[in-house]
């Protein structure tokens, strides 16, 4: 007996069925008891959906920023001393030129791959805020924020406000001349805030504009006190994710205390890691062949310079768009100065947008009187009212961004610049108005279509003995036919019943 | 047409149940499809490393390495899609939130272990709460202040003063004879046009609208010596410099957000955002024929702030 337990073969038998991995598993969960916890994760169910997607395209791009911006770390220099170009790049050889913007160039063409990876950061940035507002939208039209997951809804929000801070900073970093420009608006956005402003630009700034200390604190805000909270936060959302489970659209067998779809070990784990290669690779195809940010083209930042079709990244346009409508109206009265002109659009604005964004929840939870557990998601066609509100904001925010290219657009179009700037006052004042009927009427046409959420049937066609043709629909499908699937009953506070169409919210999911 | 799959719990699944079958009806050929797939995606991996080794042209890299990690990609998401457990499965949701009992227990935790705390010895709970709410309110000052400097007076002046040269971004004197009517040049204070400060806040655009006197308005007879006018070139919007000139219109441009100045009337805003004219530099032409300024700005340059009257 003894003799058979000393091969080495027979000590791992020993431990349990599974030889090696259950030596392993034993060793683990003797220090750690990760047993009973390891197997309810890797039995842990996701739903199924496409929408779910988006947020792995954020998480996924956050990782490319992570991976890109390490590598560029190590080349760029946060610094404004002044130095003569004497590079690779010989357009700009002899230039005068901050140590940022020349190690910016250096990187991107004395640097083995450096060029790839700048354009990367670059565009894994743009998507990972795109991807962001993409998949709130998808929260807030299905309802995915309302109880338990306020707190989530919070943290989300909270992440895209420090994502477009970030991509600010480091769209600032190499100080060529559109970006400067940009840091010089910024400080007199911050210089126009009542009472504190100039203090406030100050202290930011480490004195009047340009300051000598901006590159410095913006790079290090930007690669550590930013990131190191947006990590925790993305923690945050994950863990918040795992312990409340997914949301899941109504369908067949869907509860409100279940979860239908796949495990995550092995079938969600290989989907989202192959998902994570895709979304990497294409961020690297961008990053190949799509030319992004060529700050040698734009030159070094010269305060007094400028130049034409000045605009920021794209998540700072709707910004950039209210600046350039909102009228010039100063208040200049007992010895002070106000400038709403500058205020109103790039400081309560935004405030106003995030500040709504945040409160959503509450304010519809106030007007519901719901305060019931969801875990089934809604049609935004199930709840007009918020989906208009939600497309009413998009509506706003889109002619704001168009806003923020008057110049071009009256260039392209060949009209009149101040026809333009008037066509975009008018656009932007009417668009929450216009969308809202629009949205909620479509959500309520949707919601009464009979058969709504159900797969079409086809038409089948035949011909008699006579020559006449004849069409009438085929029967059901005959999975749709078994079991009707009536979506769990939501209370619905917002709309007065519908009226009873005869398979309101029946829904077969195709897998 | 779907087959149809009622969800079952993973657990105690017999091993040869439909739903941890794969989705794929030819299973081989979904196979050989995604081995191809990665296939080309490992040739495309090392073909980045080949790349990178012999330091070929950027977009090779990313081509490979982009291309190498999306097809490798397609080939998981595939496998996972297509050739594992099919599925559905469910699973049960336990309520979030604890058993009445438990919630009371906390309750009591927090104000009879807690409270009794607080009530017993309120002093020494008052003077740490106290301290702490100090520190913070103390630290937030000597923090902010070595942040940088108060403003004070900083944005009410430039460097222009009474005889200063306007020189151009090289350091040259501009002479009455430099510039024809309908051109224009930057200036700075002489010796601060290589400074940050000069660029950024002493920048003036020097435009010549006519040989004779030029009056932009009334109060201001003498600040246009020989059809010289000087404005300030920070944006009354937002600072952006106020960098293009439209020759026939005799109206100055900024790019940033479309204002416009007109300068024969004193840069007074006709159109876009900005509340304000750009302030006018009152220059001389000494004896040698140089453009000179007669003193600072009679205002504070550049965008609203709330110190400015």
């Amino acid at each position: 007996m003894s003799g058979v337990t000393s091969t080495p073969r027979a000590r791992r038998r020993a431990h349990g069925r599974y030889g090696r991995v259950s030596q392993v598993v034993t060793e683990i969960d003797e220090r750690l008891g990760v047993a009973r916890g390891g197997r309810t994760f890797l039995d842990k169910i996701f739903p199924d959906h496409w929408s779910f997607m988006l947020g792995e395209i954020v998480l996924y791009s956050f990782v490319v920023l992570l991976v890109t911006g390490v590598f560029l770390s190590l080349y760029y220099v946060p610094s404004s001393t002044v130095v003569t170009y004497h590079g690779s790049y010989l357009p700009l050889d002899g230039m005068p030129m901050s140590q940022a913007y020349a190690s910016t160039v250096n990187l991107s063409f004395a640097v083995r791959a450096g060029l790839l990876m700048r354009q990367m950061h670059h565009w894994a940035a743009d998507i990972f805020i795109g991807s962001m507002v993409v998949h709130m939208a998808r929260v807030f039209f299905t309802g995915a924020f309302r109880k338990p997951r306020e707190l989530n809804w919070t943290i989300g929000v909270t992440l895209l406000t420090l994502a477009i801070v970030n991509g600010f900073l480091g769209y600032s970093l190499p100080d060529d001349l559109v970006s400067g420009t940009g840091i010089r608006i910024a400080y007199s956005i911050l210089l126009s805030i009542p009472v504190i402003g100039t203090y406030l630009a100050f202290w930011v700034f480490g004195g009047n504009f340009p300051g000598t200390v901006i590159l410095e604190r913006f790079f290090i805000l930007h690669v550590l006190v930013v990131p190191l909270v947006m990590i925790g936060l993305v923690g945050a959302h994950l863990a918040l994710l795992v312990r409340q489970k997914h949301t899941q659209f109504p369908g067949e067998g869907r509860r409100e205390d279940n979860v239908v779809g796949s495990p995550m070990f092995p079938v969600f784990m290989a989907k989202t890691t192959g998902f994570l290669l895709i979304v990497a690779g294409v961020i690297a195809l961008l990053g190949a062949f799509a030319q992004i940010n060529p700050i040698w083209q734009f030159g070094p930042y010269e305060a007094s310079r400028i130049s034409y079709a000045v605009q920021p990244d794209w998540y700072m346009g709707f910004l950039d768009g209210a600046l350039r409508i909102f009228p010039s109206w100063s208040f200049h009265s007992f010895g002070h100065t106000i400038p709403f002109e500058v205020t109103i659009p790039a400081v309560v604005l935004p405030g106003l947008l995030f500040g709504v964004a945040y409160a959503w929840p509450a304010l519809e939870r106030r007007v519901t009187k719901d305060n019931a557990i969801h875990h089934l998601l809604d049609r935004p066609s199930d709840r007009p009212r918020r989906t208009a509100a939600g497309a009413a904001v998009l509506a706003l925010l889109a002619m704001l961004f168009v806003a923020s290219s008057t110049d071009v657009i009256a260039n392209f179009f060949h009209v009149s610049l101040n026809t333009v700037l008037l066509v975009m006052r008018v656009l932007v004042l009417i668009s929450p108005f216009v969308a809202y009927p629009i949205a909620y009427r479509i959500a309520k046409e949707m919601h009464a279509w009979h058969g709504a959420g159900q797969r079409k049937t086809p038409n089948v066609v035949t011909r008699t003995d006579e020559g006449e043709y004849r069409a009438e629909p085929a029967p059901a499908f005959a999975d749709d036919a078994e079991e009707p699937l009536a979506p769990t009953p939501v209370p619905d506070f917002i709309e007065e019943p519908p009226p009873p169409p005869p398979s309101r919210g029946t829904r077969a999911i195709d897998r | 047409m779907s087959e149809h799959r009622t969800p079952v719990s993973l657990r105690g699944l017999p091993a040869d149940d439909p739903h941890l079958q794969g989705a794929a009806r030819r299973p081989e050929l979904v196979e050989r499809v995604l081995a191809l797939s990665m296939l080309v995606g490992l040739v495309l991996i090392m073909g980045f490393g080949a790349c990178y080794w012999i330091n070929a042209a950027p977009w090779t890299l990313g081509a490979t390495m982009g291309g190498g990690l999306f097809f490798l990609g397609v080939g998981l998401v595939g496998w996972g899609k297509y050739l594992m457990a099919r599925g559905p499965f469910v699973e049960e949701r336990h309520a979030l939130a604890s058993a009445p009992e438990e919630r009371d227990a906390l309750a009591a935790a927090l104000v009879e272990r807690g409270g009794a705390l607080v009530k017993r010895r309120r002093v020494l709970g008052g003077l740490v709460g106290g301290g702490l709410g100090v520190f913070g309110i103390v630290a937030v000052f000597p923090l902010l202040r070595s942040l940088g400097p108060l403003p004070k007076g900083t944005l009410f002046h430039t460097d222009w003063r009474a005889g200063s040269f306007a020189v151009d971004i090289t350091g040259r004197r501009i002479h009455v004879d430099d510039l024809a009517v309908g051109s224009v040049v930057t200036v700075f204070p002489e010796g601060t046009q290589n400074t940050s400060r000069g660029q950024a806040v002493d920048q003036t655009i020097l435009i010549r609208l006519s040989n004779e006197n030029f009056v932009t308005e009334p109060g201001r007879a003498t600040w246009g010596p020989q059809g010289y006018v000087a404005y300030s070139k920070l944006c009354t919007h937002l600072g952006c410099p106020v960098g293009l000139y439209e020759q026939q219109l005799e109206l100055l441009v900024c790019p940033c957000h479309q204002s416009m100045f007109n300068v024969t009337n004193g840069a007074i805003p006709e159109f876009g955002p900005a509340p304000r004219p750009l302030p006018q530099l009152p220059l001389y032409i000494d004896a040698q024929g140089y453009v000179r300024s007669q003193s600072d700005y009679h205002e504070p340059v550049g965008p609203g702030f709330w110190e400015r009257s």
